[in-house]
C-alpha cells in the first residue's frame, strides 16, 4: 500500500545468474544501426505487447566527485519534458495508451524500458514520446530545481537509514576514489550544486547513439524491430562512445568501521572488489556463491546464522559484476546485542569455506539448482528483456544463455576454492556495522 | 521464507483471457473439500504451484497476534519423513524456487519450477499439510528469526510504523488493526503449542485451495492432486466468528514519534470491498478513483502537491476491492522541506474536495481506463501473477471467474460515479489521520573498537 517510490537506486541484489539447459537458448537477433546503436532482438507473438530496454554508458561511474549526481538527475530529468512534449504531456501520452515508461539507473548503466500494447496506435505514441526524451530533453531548469530538492529530501530521509549508512560507508571503503565508490544518487550538496545546463552537457556527451544499446522483446516483425532501432537511434546527439572508465581497485581499504546508531539492529557489510561481468573466474565464483550465501537456505551462512543460531532474518553474499569489479558483499541484520556473535559466525563460515571450499554434495547440489532451474529464468518476456539489456550492454557472446549451462557443469571443487582464495582476501577486505555499539558500550 | 505482505497491493489488472489457445482454467474439487484449480499456459516449460490456506493475521486472536507468519515459517522445520529445511533443498535440487507469504487474509506457499518437475511440488505440500512435526527446539530459533524480521522492517523502519499504527487506529473492532507480523509482546510470550493449534485448526483441506499454473496436463495434475491431497482426512473447519468493524462516527487520529528526517501523513478512509462483482459498482468506481488521483506520474495528487504546489517530494494513493474484511482507500504524502504537516494534508483533503465538488473529466477517466486494459494484457506475462490472482479471489469468497464481471465494472464506470463514491465514502466520519513526527536522529557515542567482541580483521 502506497509504498514511498524513492529514487534512489540501491545496489540491486540480483546477480545476473543464466543457467540453463533444458531448451535451446533464445533466437537472439542482433545488428547495429547506421548511427552505431547496438540492437538485441527478439520476437515473441505469444501477447500483443512489447518490452523495450534502451541502455547508455552513462551510469554514476560517469559522475565526479564534485558533480555526484549528475548522471541520476539527467537520466531522471530527461522524462521530465522533451521535444513538443511537457512532462505533463509525456505522463500523459504513456497513460492514454496504457504504456509504463520507467528508469534504469545503476553505475554502469543509465536508460529506460518501455512497456507498451503492441496494437499500431499505442505502439506508435509510446514510441515517438520515447524518442523525444531520448534526443530531445529539455532540462527546464524550474523542473531540475524541483528534482533536486525531491533528490535532496530523499537523501537526507535515507541518511537516517542504517541500510543505507552503511552501503555507503562500504562501498567508500571498497572503492576509495574511484566513481564506484560514489553514491549512484549523489550527495546532498553536490546535488544542491547542479545546473540544468550541467545536465543537457552530461545529455549531449553520453546519450550517443555509439554508446547505446537496445533490447526489444515481444510484439514485433524483424523488419518492424529495425525500423523502431533506427528512429530511436537516429536523432540521438552525434560523436562516440566515452573513453572506457578506470579499472577498479581490487581490493577494499581493508579493516573495520563501526558506525554507531539507534537501531534495534546492527547492520553487517563485509566485502571488497570481486568480480567483473567478463571475467576468467566467472562461473567458479557465481557457482561457489550459490554455497557460501548465494543460495538461500541451501547456503552455508543461513544455515550457520539463521537456521542453527535464529540470529537473522536475512544473511546473504553476492557478486555483483559490473563492467570493472564489482563487489562481493556479505551482509545481515541481526539484533544490536547479537552483533558480536553474528559477526564472528560469518567470519568462521567465511574462513572455513576460503579453507576447503565446498563439498562434493554442495557443489552438486549447486549445480543442480543453477542448471534445472533455467528455464525459470527465461519464462516471460520482462525477465527475457533484462537478460537481452545486460548481453547488449556488457557486449557478452550472444550464445551467452546457450554456453551458461556447460561452463556451470564444468566448474569444479578445486576451480570454486582456488578462485576464491585469488578473489576473497580477507586481508583486503573492508568491514561495516551500523549500529551496535551504543547498547555495549552501555553494558 | 518466508515474507508478509502487509495490507494491500493495489493492482488495478488482472487477467484477459483473449487468447483461450493459450489461456484457460479449469476447477475440480477433491472428495476431503479441498478446491483444485488449473490453469494452462504453454508460454514456457514452466509450472507454479500454490496452496492457499483461508487463514490469516484477521483469524487470530488477542494474545497470539503473529501466529499466521510464525507457523508459516515453522512449515519449512520438517515432517514425519521430511527433515527440517529438506523441503527447500528438495525444491532447489529440482531447479526450483519457493518462499511462502502471510496477509491479513491467508496463507500461501507456492513452488516454480520446471513443468516436468511439478509432481515433486504437491506431494512435498501434501505432506506437510498434515504430518509437520513442530518441535519445540526448531520453534526456540524461529522465533527469535521472526523478531529479527519484525525488527527490520517494522521496529527499526519509522514509515512502517506509521501504517502499523494507522491499522491499529482505522479499525476498531475489527482484527485488520493487528499487525500481520504481530505485537512484539505477542512474539515474546509465543510457544509451539500456539503454532500447533494453529495448524490443527486451519491446516485442513476443506480450508485449502490448490492453484497451479503453467505448461502442465491438467488431468495429470488432478491426478496427483488425488492422489497426495486427496487421501489427507476432511476434517470439519471450526466456525468461523463473523467479525465486523463498526461504523466509524468521526474523525481519528494517531501521531507516532520516531526518529527520522522528513514527516509522512496518512489519509484513511473506510471503503467497501467487493462482495458481488456483479451488482456493485462503488467499489470499482473507488478503484478509478485511486488510479485519477495516483494512476500516473500526472496524475491529480503528484501533479498538484508534487509538481505545482511544490508542497510534497512523494505522494501516494490505493484501494484494494478483494479482501476477506472491510478496506480503507488510502493516500499520503511527504511534505517538502519547510511546509508543514498540517499544509499538506489540508492539500490533500483538497484534492479529494475538488473531486466530490467538480467531478473528474472525461480524458482522466479514460486514461485511468486505458491502464486498466493494458494491464490486463500485461499480467499475462507473469505465470506467478495469474495463479495469484486466482488464489486470491477464492480466498476472499469470490468466483474467480467474475473477474471478467469487474472488468466490465471498471470499464463501466461513470464520472458522475467517481465523484459520487468520493462524496460518499472520503468523509470525515470514516476518516483515520496518520501523521509520522520526526524526533532528531539520536547521536551515537563514538565507540571503543573493543566493544565488538570478535570484530577485527583477521
Amino acid at each position: 500500500m502506497s509504498a514511498k517510490r524513492f529514487f534512489i537506486t540501491l545496489v540491486s541484489l540480483l546477480v545476473l545468474t543464466v543457467s540453463s539447459g533444458v531448451r535451446a537458448g533464445l533466437d537472439i537477433r542482433h545488428w547495429v544501426t547506421p548511427e552505431g546503436a547496438r540492437v538485441y532482438f527478439v520476437e515473441n507473438h505469444d501477447l500483443p505487447m512489447l518490452d523495450v530496454s534502451v541502455d547508455f554508458d552513462a551510469g554514476s561511474a560517469r559522475d565526479t566527485r564534485a558533480r555526484s549526481g549528475l548522471a541520476n538527475l539527467t537520466r531522471h530529468v530527461m522524462s521530465l519534458g522533451a521535444g513538443p512534449y511537457s512532462e505533463r504531456d509525456i505522463a500523459e501520452r504513456m497513460a492514454d495508451v496504457g504504456a509504463i515508461l520507467s528508469g534504469r539507473f545503476d553505475a554502469d548503466r543509465a536508460g529506460f524500458t518501455l512497456r507498451t500494447l503492441s496494437g499500431a496506435n499505442e505502439l506508435e505514441q509510446a514510441v515517438t514520446v520515447l524518442i523525444e526524451v531520448l534526443a530531445r530533453p529539455r532540462f527546464e531548469p524550474a523542473i531540475v530545481e524541483r528534482e533536486k530538492a525531491r533528490v535532496v529530501a530523499a537523501l537526507q530521509e535515507a541518511a537516517t537509514k542504517p541500510e543505507f549508512i552503511g552501503e555507503k560507508a562500504f562501498m567508500a571503503a571498497l572503492y576509495g576514489e574511484h566513481p564506484y565508490g560514489l553514491h549512484e544518487s549523489g550527495e546532498v550538496d553536490s546535488v544542491r550544486a547542479l545546473t540544468a545546463s550541467e545536465l543537457a552537457d552530461f545529455h549531449h556527451r553520453h546519450y550517443r547513439a555509439a554508446n547505446m544499446s537496445i533490447a526489444l522483446m515481444g510484439d514485433l516483425t524483424r523488419a518492424q524491430a529495425e525500423a523502431l532501432a533506427s528512429r530511436l537511434a537516429v536523432g540521438l546527439p552525434p560523436g562516440p562512445a566515452p573513453e572506457p572508465i578506470a579499472p577498479a581497485p581490487d581490493s577494499a581499504t581493508p579493516g573495520e568501521r563501526v558506525l554507531p546508531h539507534h537501531a534495534t539492529q546492527s547492520h553487517l557489510f563485509m566485502g571488497l572488489p570481486g568480480l567483473k561481468r567478463e571475467d576468467p573466474d566467472y562461473f567458479p565464483l557465481h557457482v561457489g556463491n550459490y554455497v557460501l550465501g548465494g543460495g538461500g537456505f541451501d547456503s552455508r551462512l543461513t544455515e550457520s546464522v539463521r537456521q542453527k543460531k535464529g540470529l537473522a532474518y536475512s544473511v546473504y553474499s553476492y557478486f555483483m559484476p559490473m563492467r570493472e569489479l564489482g563487489p562481493f558483499q556479505i551482509g545481515l541484520q541481526t539484533r544490536r546485542e547479537s552483533t558480536a556473535e553474528a559477526v564472528a559466525t560469518v567470519r568462521e563460515e567465511l574462513a572455513r569455506y576460503l579453507e576447503s571450499g565446498p563439498s562434493e554434495a554442495e557443489l552438486e547440489q549447486a549445480k543442480n539448482n543453477l542448471i534445472g532451474g533455467f528455464p525459470l529464468r527465461i519464462d516471460s518476456n520482462r525477465k527475457i528483456l533484462e537478460y537481452l539489456a545486460v548481453i547488449g550492454f556488457y557486449r557478452l557472446p550472444l550464445d551467452w544463455l546457450d554456453t551458461y549451462p556447460a561452463k556451470v557443469a564444468a566448474v569444479g571443487r578445486d576451480d570454486i576454492a582456488r578462485a576464491f582464495r585469488a578473489r576473497v582476501r580477507p586481508e583486503a577486505m573492508a568491514t561495516v556495522v551500523v549500529g551496535g555499539q551504543i547498547e555495549n558500550a552501555r553494558k | 521464507m518466508q515474507f508478509i505482505i502487509h495490507g494491500a497491493l493495489v493492482l488495478v489488472c488482472a487477467l484477459l483471457l483473449a487468447q483461450p489457445a493459450l489461456a484457460s482454467i479449469v476447477e475440480e474439487t477433491l472428495d476431503n473439500g479441498m478446491r483444485v484449480v488449473v490453469k494452462i499456459d504453454r508460454r514456457a516449460p514452466v509450472a507454479v504451484s500454490q496452496v492457499w490456506y483461508r487463514a490469516g493475521a484477521m483469524d487470530e486472536s488477542y494474545g497470539v497476534t503473529g501466529v499466521a507468519h510464525v507457523l508459516e515459517h515453522m512449515m519449512f522445520k520438517g515432517t514425519r519423513d521430511v527433515p527440517a529445511g529438506e523441503f527447500s533443498k528438495r525444491i532447489a535440487a529440482a531447479g526450483g524456487r519457493e518462499n511462502a507469504f502471510t496477509s491479513r487474509d491467508n496463507t500461501t506457499y507456492f513452488q516454480t519450477l520446471r513443468k516436468d518437475r511439478l509432481e515433486l511440488a504437491l506431494k512435498l505440500e501434501a505432506d506437510r499439510m498434515v504430518n509437520l512435526v513442530l518441535s519445540p527446539d526448531e520453534f526456540a530459533k524461529e522465533i527469535k528469526v521472526v523478531m529479527e524480521e519484525r525488527r527490520l522492517r517494522t521496529d527499526d523502519n519509522p514509515q512502517a510504523r506509521l501504517y502499523e499504527a494507522l491499522m491499529a487506529t482505522a479499525y476498531e473492532t475489527h482484527p485488520y488493526r493487528h499487525p500481520v507480523i504481530g505485537w512484539m509482546t505477542d512474539l515474546e510470550n509465543m510457544r509451539v503449542e500456539d503454532a500447533r493449534d494453529w495448524y490443527e485448526r486451519w491446516y485442513t483441506p476443506a480450508n485449502a485451495t490448490l492453484v497451479v499454473a503453467g505448461d502442465v496436463e491438467p488431468d495429470q495434475v488432478f491426478a496427483w492432486a488425488r492422489k497426495y491431497f486427496g487421501v489427507i482426512p476432511a476434517r470439519p473447519l471450526p466456525e468461523r466468528k463473523a467479525v465486523r468493524e463498526r461504523e466509524q462516527n468521526g474523525i481519528r487520529q494517531v501521531t507516532v514519534k520516531a526518529p527520522a528526517k522528513l514527516p509522512l501523513v496518512a489519509l484513511a478512509w473506510h471503503a467497501p470491498r467487493l462482495t458481488r462483482p456483479a451488482e456493485e459498482w462503488e467499489p470499482y468506481a473507488l478503484e478509478i478513483l485511486a488510479g485519477v488521483l495516483d494512476g500516473h506520474a500526472s496524475a491529480r495528487l503528484n501533479q498538484s502537491l508534487v509538481r505545482d504546489q511544490r508542497i510534497a517530494t512523494e505522494v501516494g494513493a490505493g484501494f484494494d476491492a478483494i479482501s476477506r474484511g472491510s478496506g480503507l482507500f488510502i493516500v499520503d504524502a511527504t511534505p517538502a522541506e519547510g511546509h508543514a504537516v498540517a499544509a499538506v494534508q489540508a492539500a490533500l483533503k483538497a484534492e479529494i474536495a475538488r473531486v466530490v465538488d467538480e467531478g473528474i473529466r472525461e480524458p482522466e477517466l479514460a486514461r485511468v481506463k486505458a491502464q486498466v486494459l493494458a494491464g490486463q494484457v500485461f499480467q499475462q506475462d507473469s505465470l506467478f501473477y495469474q495463479a495469484m490472482q486466482i488464489g486470491d479471489w477464492i480466498n476472499v469468497g469470490l468466483d474467480y471467474r467474475d473477474r471478467e464481471v469487474r472488468y466490465a465494472g471498471l470499464r463501466g464506470v461513470t464520472a458522475e460515479q467517481v465523484r459520487a463514491v468520493a462524496a460518499k465514502y472520503l468523509v470525515d466520519d470514516r476518516l483515520t489521520v496518520a501523521v509520522l513526527d520526526p524526533l532528531p536522529i539520536p547521536e551515537g557515542q563514538p565507540a571503543a573498537r573493543n566493544t565488538m567482541g570478535g570484530l577485527h580483521v583477521r
